[in-house]
């Protein structure tokens, strides 16, 4: 009861604030200097008809360079805390069950069932830690082998998706993946980029995840594909740095017609690359959840 | 359809009122989900007040073509950085929820309970 007196008052401060923040507020009448410049600017610079997209690809393209680092980090990240989950449980669960097993260690075994990949791995890991573990530790490990148990039963018998699921799949799962393509190559024409149209992408990705709840995605596939477009995104950088004013200046190829497809120097190019990039980070975000 | 107040001013009020409940959400649930989600609430409403910052009356989106040509543009577009950076924002936001959850998992391998009175701990 205190704790929420506490609360209730953190948050009617925080209302405060805000309040004066919005009775301080009056709506602006025109661009600040900044903006102007950049609304003026862009469309005769860059060739931009989109001026969000030329301001997050050219004007500020170094913090959506950071912004894509940080998308990666996080995959990775989640690929860390995600991926190393099974191997200390399993570690743990061969450390009870190796006592008594030691002996079979030794003896070869070839996995053929899941079943058999596990206790093969069960008795890898217990040769490797069987060294020092108290009986506080066998505790845990009895309930964390169980898990690993529960866990591997989950694994071999994903339930299937219904009727429903898999036949709207197959109609809007291409829909899906076209609108995204759209919505990253016209992202310098009109509302979109690379950001949304990956995001889109990743969506069709998931939809396909849980029609099919069985089948992997080829993640080292999206990860090859994923370092080429970050690489070509940088050296599209670099060329900037080169041919033109600065790094990631899209201005090296030609601006051509205002408000045609091909227009605007090299920031379709940048976008797709980044829509790509951030379509495959995001697909495999969400693959590594799915374990 | 007039309402006495700008539209600025109500998306404000709408993007604060979301940011107040996901503060009392993220303080008050002792559940790691609930917590992570009353994040997702806040985000969501600071992102509106973000853009909100950027409306000018009677202002269009910064896209031209026939109906804003590049003559009117400084006059007539909203402004375009909030809507940038809220690009930003929300692959943040994102990122951050992403790895919550991941951690959130993490944590229900190791207690096998969601709930953040487990973890004491870790608390100081």
């Amino acid at each position: 009861m205190m704790r929420h007196v506490v609360i209730a008052i953190v948050v009617i401060l925080f209302g405060l604030v805000f309040a004066r923040m919005v009775g301080g507020y009056v709506e602006l009448s025109a661009l600040r200097p900044l903006a102007e410049q950049y609304v003026t600017l862009a469309p005769v610079e860059l060739g931009t008809p989109n001026i969000i997209t030329g301001i997050l690809i050219t004007y500020r393209g170094f913090d959506t360079l950071g912004e894509v680092a940080v998308l990666f980090m996080v995959a990775a990240s989640v690929g860390l805390l995600l991926k190393k989950d099974d191997a200390p449980a399993k570690a743990k669960a061969a450390s009870t069950k190796a006592i008594p097993a030691k002996a079979s260690a030794t003896k070869p075994v070839v996995p053929k069932t899941a079943a058999a990949r596990a206790a093969a791995a069960r008795t890898a890991a217990a040769k490797a830690n069987a060294g020092a573990r108290g009986s506080a530790q066998t505790a845990v490990a009895v309930t964390s082998a169980k898990v690993a148990e529960s866990a591997e039963d989950d694994e071999t018998a994903p339930r299937e998706a219904s009727e429903i699921v898999r036949t709207g799949t197959e109609v809007l799962l291409p829909l899906i993946f076209t609108f995204g393509a759209y919505v990253i190559v016209n992202g310098h024409l009109s509302a979109g980029g690379g950001f949304q149209g990956g995001a889109i992408v990743a969506s069709g990705v998931m939809l396909m995840l849980l029609a099919r709840p069985g089948s992997a995605l080829n993640v080292a596939m999206l990860s090859i594909i994923e370092s080429f477009a970050g690489v070509f995104y940088v050296g599209l950088g670099i060329l900037g740095l080169v041919l033109a004013g600065g790094f990631l200046d899209p201005r090296f190829l030609p601006i051509g017609t205002f408000g045609a497809f091909i227009s605007a120097g090299a920031i379709p190019l940048i976008s797709a690359l980044l829509g790509i990039k951030v379509g495959a980070e995001l697909s495999v975000i969400i693959d590594r959840f799915r374990s | 359809m007039t309402t006495g107040l700008p539209v600025s001013t109500i998306l404000l009020i709408t993007g604060f009122g979301l940011a107040l409940i996901g503060i009392w959400g993220m303080l008050t649930h002792r559940n790691i989900m609930r917590i992570i989600i009353g994040f997702a609430v806040m985000d969501t409403g600071l992102h509106l007040v973000m853009v909100a910052t950027g409306y000018i009356t009677g202002g269009t989106a910064p896209i031209l073509d026939g109906a804003l040509s590049k003559a009117d543009a400084a006059r007539r577009a909203i402004d375009p950085i909030p809507s940038a950076l809220v690009v930003t924002a929300i692959v943040i936001g994102l990122s951050v929820t992403a790895v919550m959850l991941a951690y959130a998992i993490r944590l229900y391998a190791a207690k096998k309970t969601l709930s953040i009175d487990a973890f004491t701990e870790s608390k100081w």
